[in-house]
Parts: structure tokens; sequence; C-alpha cells
């Protein structure tokens, strides 16, 4: 192992590195450029051995994956915002004809008004797209997740494709301390990938991506479906692996942060999660007995997990960095189902704030914890900081 | 340099069969004899259109090859992506290619193409050429020739039927300075197979562009395919060439032109036009072969 000073994109192409991939096809968008443009310098140098296709969109990105994903090679992509958007049509493709891509999305803001600044609009287009939806807080998860993500996607119980997530900016363009595992160790970690049934190959020619009828469709999709599920479970085996070998653990599909006797808590994706933690700190010393939950993996969505963590609790906030126009955060609708399901009374609220790059600072999530006691501001649904400034 | 191939020495090998193509339909038989030339080593990619359509329907796969249908934008991305993907996995010559129609190729799939043209990867693309959206029910597509009545161009009061000029695939695709390119017809298949074959030994990208009649979208009988494939040679309307070296070559160039009216007139996406129209059509074939040989002759 070795310490690097990294922001969260190269952390990422560091995993890529040491996952050896066959191929890579991307194309460049902000905040996401600074990992493809490592990758392309590992492979310019000779540190890694893998064929890097310079696609014309970012369409063609995941078109290209799919093609070598389905002759059996390891693919990874990147993307961002819009171009995750130009791509989104392809998505379904990889997920559909099980294709084990990984691919890293640096959280950004839609256009228009248009914004290159980190927020989660984007990735949320995709929910229903079939992948494997993964969340990290800072530089060093995302290496780790990287690599774990790869694992995980080519399971034999999941075959599915993965996206990691990175906000924008505050991870993708901040640097940290990042320990780098030593390749050899890596390798022990993340064997070559397998060779699937449902590959093409000269021993067994294949028909891929198949039109199915109005009768046989829906028996693929719920396959899928059921083949999605199985990747909480073994998110959670190779996070233990990981740890026992890394020696870093990050608590599975949900992690919580003094959460043992909280009454009170909030729920975040990515990020935020930094700010909140030192917000819970405060909270406690003050004697409120706030937690934190941080949502690591979207789909398949931990229903059960959090439900074990949301038990004790008399009031939950969750931190939306998205809005579905005319309803509510995303995050917050899923949580609501899941808690809806254990028909567990619970005060519920939802905090949508940092679209397009907007601020989170410390006294709006401090002011949104304090809301589950004070009950200043009795709308369920909110923006942090309620000024409209455009 | 592989042998010259002909009816009697191309293989009896099927690769292409069981398939749900219409009677008389251009591509199938184009399809049918480029695997014949490529063999079963070659992996096949298709977007959405009529060869992905009548082949793939679960459990009736109708391909001996490894095939896969594409996003309909991506025929060469997910082309190239297979034969970057093999040469990783250590395959020393993958043989990737890619089939689309004139939509899949000319409109949606063309910025797909060009990138992949412009990587300079080893893969080959088929473009069957029909002249319209034929799966989705016979629309424009960029390929639609002038005055052919489709359902989203048709014979109206005011406007007869298409009213732009085909786009030219073959020289765009030149342009790049692609490896090798070609025109080809299924009315004359010595030519198609043996231009196939040199796609094949090209050491780079290659593009293969070919006339394919469509009984069901041209209004014509099923019959006649193959002749209307020669006589759109025959009349100049469609002409046989080359692209190799950064050189243009011209493989028939016929010293009198057979007239267009009697092809024009078997079809019914033609039959509304006036003498005036047959005239115009006539005029731009001439300009375009004076072009052909003043340039590439």
């Amino acid at each position: 192992m070795n310490d690097k000073f990294l922001n969260g994109n190269e952390a990422v192409a560091y995993g890529v590195l040491l996952a050896k991939p066959h191929v890579v096809a991307a194309y460049p968008i902000t905040p996401q450029t600074k990992a493809v443009e490592k990758i392309s310098q590992f492979v310019q140098d000779g540190d890694l051995d893998c064929e890097y296709m310079h696609v014309e969109s970012e369409h063609s990105a995941m078109a290209c994956s799919i093609g070598a994903s389905s002759v059996g090679a390891r693919t990874f992509t990147a993307t961002s915002s819009q171009g995750l958007l130009y791509m989104l049509e392809c998505l379904p493709y990889a997920s559909g004809a099980r294709l084990p891509i990984v691919m890293m999305n640096a959280n950004r803001a839609i256009a228009t008004p248009w914004n290159i600044y980190g927020d989660q609009m984007d990735i949320m287009y995709a929910l229903n797209s079939g992948w494997v939806q993964l969340f990290v807080e800072d530089a060093q998860e995302a290496l780790d997740v990287t690599l774990q993500a790869f694992k995980l996607a080519e399971h034999k119980d999941v075959l599915a494709p993965v996206v990691v997530n990175l906000d924008g900016f505050v991870l993708t363009h901040t640097y940290e301390k990042v320990s780098i595992p030593a390749s050899s160790e890596v390798d022990a970690f993340l064997p070559p990938i397998a060779k699937y049934d449902h590959i093409m190959s000269d021993e067994h020619p294949m028909s891929m991506c198949i039109s199915a009828g109005n009768h046989q469709n829906q028996g693929f999709k719920q396959l899928q479906h059921e083949a999605l599920f199985n990747a909480e479970g073994v998110f959670e085996t190779i996070e233990r692996e990981f740890s026992t070998q890394f020696g870093r653990a990050y608590g599975g599909a949900v992690d919580s942060y003094r959460m043992d006797d909280a009454e009170i808590a909030m729920l975040t994706t990515g990020s935020v999660t930094g700010t909140a933690r030192v917000v819970v700190d405060e909270l406690r010393r003050e004697g409120i007995k706030a937690g934190l939950i941080k949502l690591r993996m979207v789909r398949p969505f931990p229903t059960k997990r959090l439900l074990e963590v949301v038990a004790d609790l008399k009031g939950l906030v969750v931190f939306d960095k998205n809005v579905s126009f005319g309803y509510e955060g995303t995050i917050f609708t899923n949580v609501n189902s899941a808690l809806m399901q254990s028909g567990k009374m619970l005060k519920v609220e939802n905090v949508i704030g940092g679209l397009g790059g907007r601020d989170i600072p410390h006294h709006e999530i401090k002011s949104a914890y304090m809301n589950l006691i004070d009950k200043k501001n009795s709308k369920q649904v909110r923006f942090s900081d309620e000024e409209v400034t455009a | 340099m592989s042998q010259k191939l002909n009816v009697r020495n191309i293989t009896e090998n099927e690769y292409f069969y069981g398939h749900k193509a219409c009677g008389g339909c251009g591509e199938s038989l184009a399809l049918r004899l480029a695997l014949k030339v490529l063999g079963d080593e070659a992996y096949l990619s298709l977007p959405a259109g009529c060869m992905a359509a009548v082949s793939f329907i679960y459990p009736n796969m109708a391909f001996k090859n490894n095939a896969i249908i594409t996003p309909f934008a991506s025929t060469a991305a997910v082309t190239t992506g297979v034969e970057a993907g093999l040469r990783a996995l250590g395959k020393k010559k993958p043989l990737a290619v890619g089939f689309a129609g004139d939509g899949g190729t000319a409109d949606i799939g063309i910025q797909a193409l060009s990138g992949a043209i412009d990587r300079g990867e080893k893969f080959i693309y088929i473009c069957t050429d029909n002249e319209a959206y034929m799966n989705t029910g016979i629309q424009k597509s960029g390929l639609t020739p002038f005055g052919a009545a489709t359902t989203t161009t048709p014979a109206g009061r005011e406007i007869r039927g298409n009213i732009n000029f085909k786009k030219n695939m073959f020289e765009i695709v030149a342009a790049h300075g692609i490896t090798y390119a070609a025109t080809a017809s299924i009315g004359y298949l010595d030519d198609m197979i043996n231009k196939i074959q040199k796609a094949k030994d090209a050491d780079g990208p290659s593009y293969i562009h070919i006339y394919a009649p469509c009984p069901t979208g041209w209004g014509c009988g099923s019959e006649i395919s193959v002749d209307l494939g020669k006589q759109v040679v025959d009349n100049g309307l469609w002409y046989l060439a080359e692209y190799e070296n950064g050189e243009f070559k011209v493989n028939r160039n016929p010293d009198t032109f057979e007239p267009v009216a009697p092809y024009l007139k078997r079809q019914g996406r033609f039959k509304h036009l006036e003498e005036s129209d047959i005239t115009m059509i006539e005029s731009i074939r001439d300009q375009k072969w004076e072009y052909i040989r003043n340039n590439w002759v």
C-alpha cells in the first residue's frame, strides 16, 4: 500500500487501474474529465494494458461498452449529467443483457438553466434502468467501491451493471489522502472476470439482446428484477471480504452513525454526509440524541436494512440533492415507501438542497434536525434554504 | 489476397436461415450471401430494423453466428466494442461486422459510424439500402430517392412524394479516408461478394453500401427484386464503385444507359411521377455520371 494525495476522479482512476479492465470507452464531460484523463494517461504510459476507445459521444461510450462486455471483456466507462442522459437509452440494453459493466457517474445538475456543478438530479433519471446504484462519500471510498463494484457486477448471482456515484466537484475535485492498495492484493480480492454462459464466444455462438414477444418479455424482466435484489446481500459479503483484506469498512448498503440510541436522524446520500456527521456530534454535545443514516445503495433499495436502523426513531429527515418536479425528493419517495411497508408511524420530513452546487451550510443541516424537535416549519417537503435567488 | 469468389466456389454452408423476412427481401439476400463470405467467425451487430426484427424472435434465433441487437444509433459503436473486447481478450484477428439499413446508417447511426471510422479500428460495416424505414412502415429516410412515395412523403395533391435527394453515404464514408469502401447491388452478386471479401481482407475499417430492393415498401412483385437490382445499375441510377488507397474506381461504366422510366414504373412508390419528374431524375443522373467520369475514371 502507499498513500497519495488524490481527488475523487483520480481515486476512481486508480481503482480502474487496479481492476485491470480489458476495455475502457469514454467521452469527456465536466466534472468527470479528470477520471478519464488519468485513465488514458495510465494507458499511454503502459501502466494499464487495455483497449481505450476514444468515442465520439456518451451514447457510443455505452454502446462500445455493451459490445466489449458482450464478448466477456471487463469494461469500464464514466460520465456525468447530460452525458448520462444522452447514454440513457443504452443503459437498459446493458442491464437487460445482464452485462457487468462498471461506470462512474460524477453527479451534476441537469440543464436548463445550464450548470456544471454538483447535485444528484442526473442519476435519478436512471433509477429504473436496472443498474445497481451506489453512492460514495469521499475519495477513499470512491477507490474502494470501484474495486468492489467490479466484483459485485460480475458476481454470478447479480450479473448487473453497476454505477458508482460521486458528487460533482465536492468529491471529484477535492483532494484527500488516499491509500492505494497493492496490485497483488487487489488481484487476490478481484480475480479475472469469469466466462459466463450468456456471452458471445467462438466456442458457443450466441444471439444477444434478442427480442421477446408479449408473452415472454415479462419473464425476462422478472428474472432481472429478482437478480437485482441479490446485489444487496452480495455487496455486504464483498465489503466484509474487502474489510478483512484491506482493513477498511463502510457499513454495507446502509451505514449508520451514532444511531444506537438515536431519537432523531437524517438520511443522506453522498458527500453531504460529512457535514451531517459534524452536526450530529454537535447535537450530541448539546444532549440531543441525534444520529445519521448514510444510504450507500439506492438500487436495489435496502428496505429491510433501513427499517432495522430506523426502528427506534421518533423523527427522520431525508436530505435529497434532487427534486422530482411536482412531487418531492426521489430518495424521500423511496424511504417513505419502505416505512409504509413496515407499518411504522414515524415523523418524516424531506429537505431538498444543494441543487446546482448551492452551498449546504452547517446551519441548514442543523435546522433540519432541529425542526424534527421544534416543528418550526410545518412543511413536510421543503428546500433547505427557502429563499429563491434566481 | 483471397481467390475470386463466384457461384461455384462460394460455400454451401448457411449461416442465416429460418428468419421471418418477407418474400423477395433484398436485405435478407444480401445478409445471407455476405455471411457465406464472412463465415462463422464473424460477430454481427444489428440495430433495430428489419434484419434484427426477423432474426432474433425468442426462442427462434436465425443466426448461426454470434449476433447482437444494438441500440438503434449504435451499430458501429457496438461493432467496434465487440472488436476491442475480443482483441483485448487475446483473439488475433477478430472479425466484427455491423449490418444496418439506410435509416440506421445515414440518419440515426451516422455519428457512431463516423466516430468508429475515425478511430481506425478494423471492422466491416454493411449498409443494406432499401431507401426507407421499412420495419416501422415505410417512412422516408435520408436515403429515400427523389420522387419516391413513402408513408411520410406520400404522393399528395400538393407535393408528389419525396422532394429531397438521396444522401451519398459512399462518398461521405470515403471522405473519412476509410481503408476500403464500395457500393454494390443484389442485382450483381459476384461483384457484391468479392467486395465483401475485400472488406474482410482490409487492414482497417471498411464499408459496403448494398442496394437492396424491398417489395413490400416499393410496391413491386417479390420475384423482381434481383431484377430491379440489375436494372438500377444498368440505367445509371445506382453505380458500382470502390474507394481504396485514397482513390475512387468505377466498376461498371456503360456506354449508354437504359431509360429510367421502365424501372420506375415497375414500382408503386413511383407510379405518381409525371413526365417532367422522370426527365429531372434522368438529368440528375447524367450530372452525377459526368462528375464520376471526369473525376474517377
